[in-house]
């Protein structure tokens, strides 16, 4: 894009890079932002329907649409309290710690083959990474407040949070391996085509170790039946019980946000990310050479191909949410340590195993009949980037590997 | 006139290294916010403090471009610091170790030390003659591949095109012992926090002591959430 601006409009370098960079960091808030709104509405209304009530019904007309953009302006017009004994700065920054981890995180995240932020190479390792952070906030928060509820609620969601992030990162590694990069556009276009492309219905590990996934990454956002942090019928409403108006809510974002997050992070992991189930625009004779400069639609359908599998992802949270009871800290470390972290292990080997005497699946020559759509793309765009250096370049290294592996 | 403002700082703007002014601009917080985390009294703040200023660091890695090098700053450090502030919130809970105080000749002492060492790296940092030439800009791109095919003991880097199976210049054993280190440690680390079993107390145990009675419980107790903070 960047360069688009300065070859052809002819900007100066710097303007051209702030522009994209400010452009990028506006719309990736208001994926936060308008995510939240969205969410909660959802939320109310998923809740209410699986207590068999209505919800929201008169704010907005029909379904109660505007509710949450009515929350937003009570929450903007409420008091900004503190407690006596808190720390005044620590309190004020811990909101903004949580959100800025949230924020952040977006902005290695892909939401189709070209659109993203800031692409990295380390992109999945990054995003990660970045994630375990949010807990700052959380723990800053509790300690912060001066209150007993808080700080319970920190510590607990200090400890689930570090034991959590063991077989998340062992689920992350099985795409990583399966495409062999942490870059998340090439995991991603390394799934083009029909569905059974997906990593997801790769091989039967696959399958198992994507709904430990699921379970790790609903408890490293603290949805319920893992929300122990917030666990309002001990603690009130845990770390962020001292907080009022436009602070908490602020939090509230940044769950939504990370919520979101795991969700796109396991469509581009697992799901195929932003390729189709059905390859309409091969189909069509779109993507063979087009994808260099691919057409604007293109890019608009992976993103909403995304955006789908993302929010399914969270509806999917709500409704295990609303449906199951909330863990006891006993139980969840149980979950983590002695089911999800062996599993995920035993599944790790197992994916391993298959790559190894099963590379090409049970039918030969079935996985990845398309799988090289837009191949060339990806290719080209990495000539680009390490044009200096020869002897790095991926051609060069697939045959050190089958050197070595002879 | 007001467009020749306008043009002369579009000029202005573009005369500025922006390179250089985020690597002062991060350099600064890292250097600021240590000294806070050494100036501070609350251990609280103190990490957070630590948390920035190893947050900065990461930062100066990405922009030097060494992403991988960058997240590993952000997962291990940064991070690691988590269990640091678990511990400093334990601490603080008590009200006489909310602030800490530093005599003063521990200060003029660790003063001392400090500046001796940051003499020692300054002199090392500007006695390297490859360091002194200005940014020579992004050589190539750096990708993860070559560094995980290194640790799996190939250095695609060294040997381009020939002796690839000479190589032996990999970092396979090391790579193993750290490893194998680092499972010998979670393994302590299970075996130290593990669960104890309860023993029905015996009468004769009930006389002894009086805290026994208490049944103890192993799961809320805050040495179990160390260790879980602590893995």
């Amino acid at each position: 894009m960047a360069e688009f601006l300065i070859e052809t409009i002819g900007l100066p370098t710097w303007f051209a890079w702030t522009a994209i960079a400010g452009l990028s960091a506006f719309l990736i808030l208001n994926v936060i932002a308008g995510g939240a709104l969205v969410f909660i509405w959802a939320e109310r209304k998923i809740a209410a329907r699986i207590q068999d009530r209505l919800g929201p019904t008169r704010t907005g007309g029909r379904f109660g649409w505007l509710q949450s953009l009515a929350d937003g302006i009570k929450l903007l017009a409420k008091e900004d309290l503190m407690p006596d004994g808190a720390d005044a700065l620590l309190f004020r920054l811990a909101p903004y710690v949580s959100f800025c981890a949230s924020f952040c995180a977006f902005i290695a995240l892909p939401f189709a083959f070209d659109t993203v932020g800031q692409r990295l190479n380390v992109g999945v390792f990054f995003v990660v990474a970045v994630l375990g952070l949010e807990v700052f906030g959380v723990i800053l928060a509790g300690y912060a407040s001066a209150s007993k509820w808080s700080l319970f609620g920190a510590m607990r969601e200090a400890a689930q949070v570090v034991s959590y992030e063991v077989p998340l990162g062992m689920c992350v590694v099985v795409p990583v391996m399966l495409a062999g990069s942490m870059d998340l556009v090439t995991i991603g276009e390394k799934q083009a085509g029909w569905a059974m492309n997906w990593f997801i219905f790769h091989d039967p590990f696959t399958f198992i170790i994507f709904w430990v996934y699921c379970t790790c990454a609903i408890a490293s956002v603290n949805r319920a039946p893992f929300d122990l942090a917030e666990a309002e019928s001990e603690l009130v409403a845990g770390f962020h019980t001292e907080y009022s108006g436009l602070r908490w809510s602020f939090f509230f974002m940044a769950e939504y946000g990370s919520m979101f997050l795991v969700s796109a992070l396991a469509a581009i992991l697992f799901l195929g990310g932003w390729n189709g189930p059905v390859p309409v625009s091969e189909l069509l004779g779109f993507s063979d050479g087009v994808a260099a400069n691919a057409p604007f639609a293109l890019r608009f359908i992976g993103c909403m191909n995304l955006f789908l599998k993302a929010t399914a992802g969270v509806l999917l949270m709500m409704w295990i949410r609303w449906t199951l009871p909330r863990l006891r800290i006993d139980q969840v470390m149980t979950t983590c340590l002695k089911y999800c972290t062996p599993i995920a292990a035993a599944m790790f080997l197992g994916v391993m195993l298959w790559q190894l005497f099963l590379p090409g699946g049970l039918v030969p020559g079935s996985f990845r009949a398309a799988a090289g759509v837009r191949e060339g793309w990806l290719e080209q765009s990495y000539r680009k980037e390490s044009a200096e250096d020869e002897s790095l370049s991926l051609k060069n290294l697939s045959r050190h590997i089958s050197e070595v592996s002879r | 006139m007001n467009q020749d403002a306008f043009s002369i700082s579009l000029s202005l703007f573009a005369l500025i290294d922006w390179h250089g002014f985020f690597f002062l601009l991060f350099a600064a917080i890292a250097c600021i916010a240590a000294l806070m985390v050494v100036l501070t009294d609350n251990v609280v703040r103190m990490a957070l403090h630590l948390i920035l200023s190893l947050g900065a660091t990461a930062g100066l890695f990405f922009l030097a471009g060494a992403e991988f090098i960058g997240a590993m700053q952000l997962m291990i450090y940064v991070g690691g610091t988590l269990v640091l502030l678990v511990f400093g919130v334990m601490l603080t809970a008590q009200t006489q170790l909310v602030a800490l105080r530093t005599p003063a000749g521990d200060r003029v002492l660790a003063g001392i030390l400090a500046a001796a060492l940051l003499a020692v790296l300054v002199q090392a940092a500007f006695s390297i003659e490859s360091w002194q030439k200005s940014g020579q800009g992004i050589v190539s791109a750096p990708t993860a591949t070559p560094l995980g095919m290194a640790l799996v003991g190939v250095r695609v880097d060294q040997s381009a095109e020939a002796n690839l199976l000479d190589a032996k210049g990999g970092y396979l054993l090391p790579f193993e012992i750290v490893s194998v280190h680092l499972l010998v440690v979670l393994i302590g680390a299970a075996y130290l926090a593990r669960a104890k079993r309860r023993r029905v107390p015996r009468p004769v145990d009930l006389m002894a002591s009086v805290d026994s009675v208490e049944p103890r419980s192993t799961v809320d107790s805050p040495s179990t959430v160390l260790s879980g903070g602590a893995e």
